[in-house]
């Protein structure tokens, strides 16, 4: 086991009424690259917050390199970037002494932080534009400096609240390029918090999905992809020459089938177990021939879907 | 923190708002100066005294006010502008959170800016009582002596402190409010209300307390001065003008300020020879601590409400 670098026992924050974050327990290791998935208002940003030290816990505790992120919020912001949902640049000041200061108040030497600055700036693809003010920048460029912010402090932990939000399909892949070179090349560990699936199955070697605050699934997506077959939810899709009232009834007897969904002449079948040989049996004793079996993959959508329609 | 503090410096002095200021207050000086000088020379003649140079600050014309009465109604002014904005704005920019979770005491951002603040204040203060007095000999042709350096030295840093406070208001506003609209509207309703309707509601109290009319005794009178005057120091406008009164005033040797009826009740009152920077020192003093208790509270409040707030980037 590798070692633990983000680490939150039973952390909660209420709101009021509303619990934004409930019981969560989460273990992220080193160098690995975990996506935190969610709807809106599911408390990604909320927990997000608690790790940084930027809000208390109402109870729990979350803990950097095992630095209590309450009582020693400095020490985990030396080593932590973080780039927010909005992330926000001194509009006057050009991309490059944004960055500067920045260093400034991690204390860095100045040589240090210029070579830095070029490497951070160089590694987002915004060196053309290193000494023009932020203030003309577009959302995406401002959303990659932020990446470069992130990346100049050379983090040990970094946390992206939503990385590639207004970012265009070609900057998106750039930036997961970024990002995952920051965990294989620096050992980087990364938490990146995002709605956008298709993104994080790319990158991500685990993720943990938050629905109203609770951690509803956790695991890489191998792992999330079997937990379903448990739960009942594995599906068999059939195409078959014929369909007849005599072949529903047969499919229906398996044991174990749950539920059958009807378009023409295909059949998604779902069961709590592997059916397909039974499935394939009882097509040919019906009369009719199958054209087409195979068993549905779940993608981390579906996987998402259903966590998210569950309540 | 002292990166904090020289950014915001260096803000501070490309900003338009500086600019503004310095301009502004150029004129303004310039004018008052001239009908200070004006004034002077024709009082020197009909009154010689030694304390001559320092009427350049307290003297007023016919249509122009004193330079004393310029720097109490912009002090508050500019110490608002310069704090005002110091921490919602980083809000709403959204650089709030950057700042905020690199490793540096949420305290030494508040401290950074208003020191950054107050040092560009202090510059800018310096500069207009130095060029003040500088137009003020050239205009008079008298040389301030070493008493009256003394004075307007500390009459320099009175100020300093008093902008210091509206600054401390400012920020503190700034840290309370999220929008700079309010932000810049409270200290300022703030500070009108305590430059305004403060002397009323003293002269009210007072009227309680009490109450006199035409046919009252000069002891009645006297009292009902001394319980107006001392409501009205709760207002830092108040103490302010007081203290810097007597500062830049050798002649004056009591706090309160000299009426018909205090002068028949001690008579004392109507001798007007000057007295020493420490006795003038020892009427301000208690002034001057109050001043800065006062900013002292509007810190101790930014600090109560930043440090344990969340901080969220929307
Ligand atoms: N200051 C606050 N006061 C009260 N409730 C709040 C506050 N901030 C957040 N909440 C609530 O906490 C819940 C979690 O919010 P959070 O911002 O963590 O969601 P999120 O997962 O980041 O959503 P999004 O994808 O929209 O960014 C929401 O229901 C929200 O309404
Ligand atoms: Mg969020």
């Amino acid at each position: 086991m590798t070692v633990t670098v983000v680490e939150t026992a039973e952390l909660t924050k209420v709101y009021g009424e509303t619990i934004a974050v409930d019981k969560l327990n989460l273990k992220i290791g080193e160098g690995e690259v975990f996506g935190f998935l969610g709807p809106n208002g599911a408390g990604k940003t909320t927990t997000i917050l608690m790790l940084l030290g930027l809000t208390e816990p109402t109870y729990g505790e979350a803990r950097i390199s095992g630095y209590n992120t309450t009582f020693e919020p400095l020490n985990v912001k030396r080593i932590t970037g973080y780039l927010p949902e909005n992330v926000g640049f001194y509009n006057d000041l050009t991309a490059r002494e944004n960055l500067r200061y920045i260093t400034r108040l991690n204390s860095m030497r100045r040589q240090e932080a210029t070579g830095k600055i070029d490497e951070a700036l160089k590694s987002v693809g915004l060196m053309e534009v290193a000494d023009k003010e932020v203030g003309k920048f577009s959302k995406g460029m401002k959303q990659r400096l932020g990446i470069a912010d992130v990346l100049v402090k050379d983090p040990k932990l970094v946390i992206l609240d939503e990385p590639t939000t207004g970012i265009d399909p070609a900057g998106v892949s750039h930036v997961l390029d970024v990002i995952i070179g920051m965990a294989r090349n620096h050992g980087i560990t990364v938490l990146l918090s995002s709605h956008l699936l298709n993104q994080v199955q790319k990158i991500c070697d685990r993720v943990g999905i938050i629905a109203k605050g609770k951690l509803v699934a956790e695991g890489s997506i191998e792992k999330l992809n079997t937990e379903l077959f448990t739960k009942g939810q594995n599906a068999v899709e059939v195409q078959v020459t014929e369909l007849t009232d005599g072949l529903m009834n047969l499919l229906r007897s398996i044991v174990g089938v749950t539920g059958i969904d009807v378009t023409g002449n295909s059949l998604s079948i779902f069961s709590d177990r592997d059916v397909k040989k039974e499935v394939s049996k009882a097509i040919v004793e019906s009369g009719s021939l199958p054209i087409q079996i195979k068993t549905r993959d779940y993608a981390l959508e579906e996987i998402y879907m259903k966590y998210f329609s569950e309540d | 923190m002292t990166a904090v503090f020289w950014k915001e410096l260096r803000d501070h002095f490309s900003s338009y708002r500086f600019i503004i200021l310095v301009f502004m207050i150029v004129i303004i000086c310039g004018a008052a100066v001239y009908t200070a000088a004006e004034n002077v020379r024709g009082d020197v003649r009909l009154n010689p005294t030694d304390f001559i140079f320092i009427r350049v600050f307290t003297t007023s014309g016919d249509t122009l006010p004193s330079f004393l009465a310029f720097i109490s109604f912009f002090g508050p002014i500019i110490g608002i502008i310069f704090g005002f904005d110091a921490i919602n704005s980083e809000r709403t920019g959204g650089t709030l959170s950057r700042i905020l979770s690199q490793p540096l005491f949420r305290d030494s951002v508040i401290n950074g800016k208003f020191l950054a603040g107050f040092v560009t204040i202090a510059i800018l203060m310096a500069a207009i009582v130095l060029g003040t007095s500088v137009l003020g000999i050239a205009a008079i042709g008298i040389r301030p002596s070493s008493a009256e350096v003394l004075r307007i030295f500390i009459f320099y840093i009175l100020t300093l402190l008093y902008v210091g406070f509206w600054l401390g208001v400012g920020v503190l506003c700034s840290v309370l409010f999220k929008k700079t609209v309010t932000s810049a509207l409270v200290p300022f309703s703030i500070w009108i209300f305590f430059l305004v309707f403060m002397s009323m509601i003293a002269g009210l109290i007072a009227d309680w307390q009490e109450p006199i009319d035409r046919y009252s005794q000069p002891e009645e009178e006297v009292n009902h001065q001394d319980i107006q005057d001392k409501i009205a120091l709760v207002s830092p406008v108040v103490l302010y003008s007081e203290a810097s009164d007597i500062v830049l005033s050798p002649e004056r040797r009591t706090l309160h300020g000299i009426t018909q009826a205090r002068m028949e009740v001690n008579p004392e009152l109507t001798d007007f020879t000057p007295v020493s920077v420490r006795q003038s020192l020892k009427l301000t003093g208690p002034h001057l601590i109050v001043l800065m208790a006062l900013t002292a509270i509007c810190f101790a409040a930014s600090y109560i409400r930043f440090i344990k707030e969340e901080i969220r980037s929307t």
